[in-house]
């Protein structure tokens, strides 16, 4: 199976602090399905971006799409994240841009031309239920509208990596289950999906998914149930 | 796909008010508002020292051409000669030589007046060997010229010698570029201060956007994207400060102009229009001063992008 990410013997430390994580022996492989779970400050957030190279290792190795991270210059680097999508806790749209410039800004920012990503940012919206707030601006979107603004927005590029943090966290329970069901989806379609989360509830209803555990600085891999 | 959509509230199929382009910086801010305001302070300061510089320039150039194409010659009769026949004889001579436009010579009572604040009136000046003075209008100064008018008073009329008035041109001269090079350094130094505010400005909207800049990074935008963004939001707030700045000049212009016009016949408008000709600029002026203002909108632009890269080099 082809690694899209692999951590060999990842430590980071903050300044001259001890190592918040350390000894990380992981890969994340194409078209897979994990939850990287552990209590509240396990690093959770800490991995994912490492995962999204916004952090460098203080020691060991990140093989991201096959190349070192370490050796990645920086164009090469805007490159890479083109292929990763990551949707954030605090879902970090631009409070004075619509949900649908909002959800077409990477293309915007990848210089395509907004004719030739219109329709397509059109049918996201619709997909995740936002066809009628396209005009609407994030401060008067609900937190279910927002999360689905942010996972979108991750989605527009079709990644090959999608990084979520927590990504249920800030909805009730029926629209958790109707996100988990998009993701799956997403999974479906080829994409290999990491989502951050302590909530074991939404965990067990994915019983296929494998589970990275993080605790004590360290990650476990479970293998999911096969399907 | 259409499984999904089905979990979601009904998409009713509303479009979005697309706005092409929407700038990805906000357009108003505070530091925005701000930086405005000192681009406009700037610019109309950078306006007054170009337009002054122009001012003086020309001014400088009029007066010089002004003093050189006047020369004055002295006729210094001896006891015996007649004063009447040397200054005839002098003006004839000089009339002929080349590039003489006219030759007036300033009669025994002209001669009285210029001297009356000195010697007081009613002086016989029959008694006193007065030189007398004849006015010598050049087409054009040229050193040729008056030299042809040199070697001619020194044959014909060898009782007259020249002045053509070079040092009063060269002080001059020093004096207005010297003038000018104040002016310059002004505007330099505006410009300095310009740019740190520039700077100053660029940071903050910087580390105000600080967000955003991460947004767009992990969206997977370029540094030249993001530069370009920023480089395009402050061109934009410098084209309006300098707008301001470059109109504000205008009307000082148009106003100084318009008073000095009104003042023109009086004693000190005299004064000042000696100084400054009619303290107006022409249309290569008013279109130095667009100039200005659009130096600044580019370099405003080009100042924050070239700190917004050296910023976002810091950034994994």
């Amino acid at each position: 199976m082809i690694a899209l990410l692999q951590f060999e013997n990842v430590g980071l430390r903050y300044g001259i602090g001890p190592e918040v994580v350390r000894d990380l022996n992981f890969s994340i492989a194409a078209r897979s399905f994990q939850f990287l779970t552990g209590p509240s400050g396990a690093g959770k957030t800490t991995l994912l971006r490492l995962m999204l190279l916004s952090l460098r290792p203080t020691r060991g190795t990140i093989r991201i799409f096959g190349q070192n991270s370490a050796e990645l210059r920086k164009d090469e680097l805007t490159e890479l994240r083109r292929r990763i999508g990551m949707v954030f806790q605090d879902f970090r749209l631009l409070d004075h841009l619509t949900t649908y410039e909002n959800v077409a800004l990477p293309l915007r920012a990848m210089g395509r031309a907004e004719e030739a990503y219109r329709a397509e940012v059109i049918e996201l919206l619709k997909w995740v239920g936002l066809g009628d707030r396209m005009a609407a601006s994030p401060p008067i979107l609900s937190g279910g509208e927002k999360q689905r603004a942010a996972i979108a927005r991750a989605l527009i590029v079709r990644p090959e990596l999608l990084l979520a943090d927590e990504p249920t966290g800030n909805v009730d329970p029926g629209l958790a289950r109707r996100l988990l069901r998009l993701f799956v989806e997403l999974h479906r379609l080829g994409t290999a999906v990491v989502i951050a989360t302590h909530d074991l509830h939404l965990m067990d209803q994915l019983g296929f998914a494998r589970r990275l555990v993080v605790g004590d600085g360290r990650v476990t891999a479970y293998d999911g149930v096969s399907r | 796909m259409m499984e999904i959509v089905a979990e979601f509230p009904r998409a009713k199929g509303a479009l979005p008010a697309s706005r092409r382009n929407v700038p990805l910086i906000p357009a108003d801010s505070v530091a925005g508002r701000a930086l405005v305001v000192v681009v406009a302070i700037m610019t109309f300061l950078a306006c007054l020292t170009a337009g002054a510089a122009l001012l003086v320039t020309k001014a400088s150039q009029e007066w010089r051409s002004d003093v050189l194409r006047e020369v004055t010659i002295q006729v210094k009769p001896l006891a015996n000669d007649d004063v009447e026949t040397l200054v005839a004889k002098a003006v004839k001579v000089a009339s002929r030589a080349p590039g003489v436009a006219s030759a007036r010579p300033y009669s025994k009572t002209d001669s009285e007046r210029l001297l009356e604040p000195w010697l007081g009136a009613g002086i016989d000046l029959s008694l006193l060997p007065v030189p007398r003075i004849i006015v010598v209008q050049m087409k054009e100064s040229s050193a040729e010229n008056l030299a042809g008018l040199r070697e001619a008073l020194a044959r014909d009329a060898p009782e007259a010698s020249l002045d053509d008035n070079r040092v009063w041109a060269t002080r001059l001269g020093v004096m207005a570029r010297a003038i000018v090079a104040l002016a310059v350094s002004l505007f330099a130094l505006v410009i300095v201060a310009l740019a740190t505010a520039i700077g100053f400005a660029t940071r903050g909207a910087m580390a105000g956007s600080k967000d955003i800049v991460e947004i767009l990074h992990f969206v997977g935008a370029s540094d030249a994207f993001i530069a370009k963004e920023f480089q395009t939001h402050f061109r934009r707030l410098g084209l309006r400060g300098a707008a301001i700045g470059v109109s504000a000049g205008f009307a000082f212009f148009l106003t100084a102009s318009a008073l000095s016009a009104w003042w023109a016949h009086s004693p000190g408008g005299d004064e000042i229009a000696a100084m400054f000709g009619a303290f107006s600029l022409d249309g290569a002026g008013y279109a130095a001063l667009a100039a200005v203002g659009a130096a600044v909108s580019l370099l405003t632009g080009y100042l924050s992008r070239s700190i917004v890269l050296k910023d976002l080099q810091k950034l994994q």
